[in-house]
């Protein structure tokens, strides 16, 4: 596999945690796990990789606990592969990034979510315990078996969305919900901008709790996705009140195939931003992006053309606490993109915590913003 | 507990009084103390047993100040904490003994509320409750509400990452910060999250929550809001035994519905509530239920009804509905003064805090009731039954000798249960200085020192409420296996209990 453009001089597939402790504990080299490298394009390519990790050796889901809605697995444990068995037990994990086959390593590493952030959060709301090998070969594990937990630091913070900079992740341990009886939606029209945000702020402040409110958006109009996913009886109320505080809309069984999904081609952006800055986000984007925005959340992502002045796209985008990440550019980009823009006040310390974990700059580096 | 510590010292060393100076001319004279007398106040937080006096008090009234404290401690190296309101029940803001006290209670302004964004930015003395109060005008609410919602402070809800009834639908404190001004225990000050999610690079504001002010001092946050719900139903339920309560939790569970809180209270539990604050729970109950559904009407009226006829299936013999907020009230007095109450039925108690997986609720609690017969004390049992968070509080009696011990160890015991359970030494109350001892029962070497990288990368000096959380952590810089007892002065100074 080619890791955005930089070949990996080896590669190898352990099967057990001790296997990555002993390869972290013989190597000296540069180093990058993957799980199915689905979100490689994801983050800056690593500076040197001299040996890749493929972690879908790592594939046992551990120890489930329906009753306890707590499931262990393996960080190379695909998350399809995960739904389907907690399913069973009308269980589900409450991520829905749609990369198709991503392990949940990768999840952790990339800090992917779905629509349904809206209702469920991100990784950092539903992983409770992590284990991790470190540079030194160090197996370490921070959070544990019980949602409620506030012994010691919690790492799995720090772990998500470090693309692997700090630590091989190699299990994980997350809160799971139960599946839903019912889902229903409401698809409506946007004409434009303005529009966007009125249904945005209407949401928002209502009492309706939706799972998703997703917006395709074409670059002058789109189409709004209200998820509900609840017993039928509410379904079916909160479409209804749904379709009447918007004043429009039409409910559909599921949503369309769009709803999820990532855009593709060109330059794709994860932005950020406060969540009513929606319509003021939209309009910021230059001509010829098209994309989806998480609404009531404040997370779009988008394709912009190749020869978007991101900068300036950063610069117009920051009053609203705004940020925008590459999550996938054209390979002549790839190595001259700033892929994560201007670095906080903090990043001084996110030095500091990079130099702790992995002294030697071994894992992944060069991959987060300011070439940690 | 009320055993106090006796101070080896009355005033501070003279390298301290120095300091002492420094900051009387930094931010003023009125805002710092050293006279042990006033000094006093400051000993212990809502855990009695633990008493150091600090050598400076420092009142921050703003921002600035706490800079130029902390700027002021790193530069001095002499090591400092940071306290709110003082209800922690682990030690976690007692001071370092001849260190620097930071309160935090005055720096109570509300510098912004945004409910088009559902955001609120707090300084971090303003108490729990009085971010809900300012929200609620706009529909808005903060979700997470400790007990002690009504005087504890958002600043060491952060600290502390405070849960709450609620949060077995809302999550913890750490759910709901999205961002946090930090002085760093260097006076660095830098902004960690902010108002949007996702910010690019690591996410050290989810490691700074819930750090018990190892890693610096927070002087403005931004939490995110929830809506208030449309409908809430409550409802108290009484069980002849323990386990049909417990089996009643795991049915709701497993029905596939998440109410907003499910609360446990035993029968001596009910009793202490009964007598402080007469909530009238059902006569001769061996448990009780509180349970709390919101949502929409539709989804919260047919779940209340499922879990109703679930409660009836395990033998509840009475279940009451709140009619109003009133009535809502009143079942939810008797389990937030539960702590409090104890006091009428025991000259003292002491409150454990531990989790554990809650399918093993009813075993657990029956090794409890046989580990306390074996210990000649009396425990009650108050629980966040949903997510399996034990508050064990056993009632002694200080003039008894040996019995404060015996109390402790029982404590403690309690929590070894927890940990071979698979579950936590705590699940809200932190660490602090109580537990330190017991993070190395929970976690192994390794994983203990991981979690001192994090340390050494915030405060290599050491000097940010040095001695908590932490039994024995290693020097900044240190190889890893070479330890040593501390990374500052021993802040009890002495013993303890």
């Amino acid at each position: 596999m080619d890791l955005a453009g930089v070949a990996p001089a080896e590669t190898l597939v352990p099967s057990t945690t001790d296997e990555v402790a002993d390869i972290l504990r013989d190597t000296t080299g540069t180093l990058m796990a993957v799980g199915s490298g689905t979100k490689v394009g994801w983050a800056a390519p690593p500076a040197s990789c001299d040996l890749m990790l493929r972690m879908t050796g790592l594939d046992r889901v551990v120890d489930h606990q329906p009753g306890d809605l707590v499931v262990v697995a393996e960080a190379g444990v695909r998350l399809s592969a995960l739904q389907k068995q907690l399913a069973q037990h009308n269980q589900m994990l409450a991520l829905d990034p749609p990369e198709d086959g991503a392990t949940l390593g990768g999840i952790v590493g990339a800090n992917a979510s779905g629509p349904r952030r809206l209702r469920f959060g991100t990784v950092r709301d539903l992983l409770i315990g992590v284990t991790v090998v470190l540079a030194d070969g160090t197996t370490a594990r921070s959070g544990g078996k019980v949602v409620k937990n506030v012994a010691g630091y919690d790492l799995g913070k720090l772990y998500t969305g470090a693309h692997g900079s700090l630590g091989v992740v190699v299990s994980t341990t997350w809160r799971l919900h139960p599946l839903p009886p019912a889902r229903g939606a409401v698809v409506v029209r946007v004409a434009d901008a303005a529009q966007a945000g009125r249904f945005e702020a209407l949401l928002s402040r209502s009492t309706l709790t939706p799972t998703a409110v997703e917006l395709r958006w074409d670059g002058a109009a789109g189409e709004l996705v209200v998820l509900f996913e609840s017993i039928a009886a509410s379904v079916d109320a909160q479409s209804d009140a749904a379709i009447a505080l918007l004043g429009t809309g039409e409910r559909v069984d599921t949503p369309p195939p769009w709803f999820g999904e990532r855009p593709r081609g060109g330059i794709v952006l994860r932005l950020a931003y406060v969540p009513h800055a929606l319509p003021d986000v939209l309009t910021a984007l230059p001509d010829g992006s098209s994309g989806t925005a998480s609404a009531c959340t404040g997370v779009a992502y988008v394709s912009v053309p190749s020869d978007t002045d991101l900068a300036a796209l950063r610069t117009t985008i920051a009053p609203h606490d705004g940020s925008a990440v590459v999550v996938e550019a054209p390979d002549e980009l790839r190595d001259r993109i700033d892929h994560w823009g201007p670095v906080p006040d903090s990043f001084g310390l996110m030095k500091r915590v990079k130099d702790q974990f992995d002294p030697g700059r071994r894992l992944s580096p060069g991959r987060l913003l300011g070439g940690l | 507990m009320t055993e106090q510590l006796i101070a080896k010292q009355d005033q501070a060393s003279p390298r301290t009084l120095a300091l002492a100076e420094r900051l009387r001319t930094a931010i003023g004279a009125a805002k710092v103390l050293t006279d042990p007398s006033q000094l006093r106040t400051y000993e212990c937080d809502g855990l009695e047993a633990f008493r150091v006096r600090p050598g400076v008090v420092v009142l921050a009234e703003e921002r600035d100040d706490v800079v130029r404290t902390v700027k002021l401690c790193a530069e001095a190296g002499i090591p400092f904490v940071a306290r709110g309101s003082g209800t922690g029940l682990s030690g976690g803001a007692v001071p370092v003994a001849d260190g620097v006290l930071i309160v935090l209670t005055r720096l109570r302004r509300i510098l912004d509320v945004d409910p088009d964004n559902a955001r609120m930015t707090v300084e971090p003395g303003v108490i729990n409750l009085a971010v809900s109060r300012a929200a609620a005008p706009n529909g808005q609410a903060y979700a997470p509400d400790p007990s002690s919602q009504q005087v504890c402070s958002i600043g060491g809800n952060v600290a502390e990452n405070s849960g709450g009834a609620h949060c077995l639908k809302y999550g913890f404190t750490v759910n709901h910060v999205m961002g946090a001004e930090v002085v760093l225990p260097d006076g660095k000050v830098v902004h960690l999250g902010g108002s949007a999610p996702e910010h690019p690079g690591y996410d050290l504001l989810g490691a700074f929550v819930g750090s018990e002010g190892t890693l610096g001092v927070v002087t403005s946050v931004t939490v995110r809001l929830i809506k208030v719900p449309e409908a809430v139903q409550t409802m108290l339920v009484g069980f002849h035994s323990v386990a049909d309560a417990a089996g009643t939790v795991s049915d709701i569970i497993a029905a596939g519905i998440l109410p907003a809180a499910i609360e446990m209270m035993d029968a001596l539990a009910i009793e202490a509530a009964e007598a402080a604050v007469q909530c009238n729970y059902p006569a001769g109950a061996a448990a009780v239920l509180v349970i709390e559904l919101d949502g929409p009407g539709v989804e919260v009226a047919e779940q209340f009804d499922h879990v109703e006829t679930l409660a009836q299936a395990r033998n509840a013999f009475e279940t009451r509905i709140a009619q109003d907020d009133e009535e809502r009230a009143l079942m939810w007095r008797g389990r937030k003064s539960a702590f409090a109450a104890v006091g009428r039925i025991s000259p003292s108690y002491y409150v454990q805090d531990g989790v554990i997986p809650r399918t093993r609720l009813p075993e657990i609690l029956a090794d409890i009731d046989a580990l306390a017969e074996r210990a000649d004390l009396r425990v009650a049992n108050v629980f966040h039954a949903g997510d399996g968070n034990l508050h064990p509080l056993i009632l002694f009696d200080d003039a008894v000798p040996g019995a404060t011990q015996a109390a402790e160890e029982l404590g403690f015991a309690i929590l070894d249960l927890c940990i071979d359970a698979g579950g936590s030494i705590t699940g809200e109350h932190g660490v602090g200085i109580e537990k330190k001892s017991k993070m190395a029962s929970q976690f192994t070497a390794a994983d203990l020192d991981t979690m001192q990288l994090v340390r050494c990368a915030f405060d290599p000096d050491g000097l940010a409420n040095p001695g908590k959380v932490f039994p024995t952590p290693r020097l900044c810089g240190e190889r890893p296996g070479v330890r040593t007892a501390g990374t500052a002065p021993d802040p009890t100074l002495g013993e303890v209990f």
